[in-house]
């Protein structure tokens, strides 16, 4: 089985890094800045002994205040995994940077994410619908979506 | 010949793809009336024709061919009607075209989305007359559980005129086939001197 590293040792890591990137950590999990996110990323795949080099999904979360971006992270070569979240308040307007610079695998999946919760990824080299159709109006899996707005 | 400037861009093709669907949802709001109106019509008939009928209808009944179309998880079910403890081979029916144009049964097998919509239409106005829908499911028949969500068609007579409905989520190969008896059934009331 995979190891999961607890959210404190690499909150700890990052904070050597980039202190102040994290706002928050459980023992699972991270919580990071949305506009730290990025550099974290990459951080977490190119460091020795963490190694992050496969990236399992990214997910989004509607929170109603604020949207929640979930990446799953998973190092093959020293096999332990963290989960790695970042907030988003702007409901307007939400804005996440891709790490599909990183991890080629997140092309559909930040896709998939802009589609159903209509965040936008910054840095994504196709940014658009990909299982509703162009045209659709909305984004279907917002709490808010189908309440008369 | 006007010729037509084809969208080269996946962004324009994209486009293209959205109007299409948007052009048949906005079209699509009443649903085809069941074609079952001519079913009692035997009177019309002269003696003649019927009994031109009773041959062509005979052939008709014993060689449907069905087109390729399990959308989702009823496909298993019409694979399963297939295989050789259903075996509808039984009733010349084992031939699952993979080309409309060679078919005229359509079982719909499964949850039509929006996106999926056009195409499946596309594929129906491709198959020959004479030609029959049999909506196979809950979802194919209403939408099912999936009625009134964002991209699910509530129920394939929005876009298509349907023959039989057969129930179920998904109905077993038995109920399966018995819905495909009774379409047996209709086409031998069928006559070939009038479009259904």
């Amino acid at each position: 089985m995979t190891i999961a590293l607890s959210g404190e040792d690499v909150a700890r890591r990052i904070g050597e890094h980039l202190p102040d990137a994290v706002t928050e950590f459980s023992e699972t999990a991270v919580f990071i800045k949305v506009e730290d996110v990025l550099d974290i990323a990459r951080f977490l795949k190119e460091t020795p002994r963490l190694e992050f080099d496969y990236l399992n999904s990214i997910t989004a979360v509607d929170y109603t205040e604020h949207f929640e971006v979930v990446y799953h992270l998973t190092s093959i070569t020293n096999n332990h995994s963290i989960v790695l979240k970042t907030r988003c308040y702007d409901r307007e307007n939400p804005r996440v940077p891709s790490v599909v610079s990183l991890w080629q695998g997140a092309d559909f999946q930040e896709r998939e994410v802009y589609d159903l919760m209509g965040i936008a990824f910054d840095g994504h080299p196709n940014l658009k619908r990909i299982l509703l159709w162009e045209g659709f109006a909305g984004h279907p899996l917002r709490k808010d979506y189908g309440s008369g707005v | 010949m006007e010729i037509v400037q084809r969208p080269y861009n996946s962004r324009e093709l994209d486009a293209v793809e959205g109007a299409a669907i948007e052009a048949l949802r906005n079209a699509s709001q009443e649903p085809y009336p069941d074609p079952i109106d001519w079913l009692e019509e035997d009177i019309e008939r002269s003696v003649l024709v019927s009994s031109i009928d009773l041959v062509i209808d005979w052939g008709r009944r014993f060689s449907v061919w069905p087109v390729n179309c399990g959308l989702a998880c009823c496909a298993f079910e019409m694979i399963g009607l297939a295989t050789s403890r259903f075996d509808i081979s039984r009733f010349g029916m084992e031939l699952f075209r993979a080309s409309p144009r060679q078919a005229d049964l359509m079982l719909v097998a499964g949850t039509l989305t929006w996106k999926m919509a056009p195409a499946l239409k596309r594929v129906y106005d491709q198959m020959p007359e004479p030609k029959w829908v049999v909506a196979m499911g809950s979802c194919a028949i209403s939408g099912g559980p999936f009625r009134d969500s964002y991209s699910v068609v509530n129920g394939v007579n929005l876009i298509l005129p349907v023959d039989v409905y057969i129930p179920g989520c998904p109905p077993r190969p038995e109920a399966l086939m018995h819905g495909l008896i009774m379409l047996h059934q209709k086409i031998s009331k069928g006559t070939f001197s009038k479009k259904r």
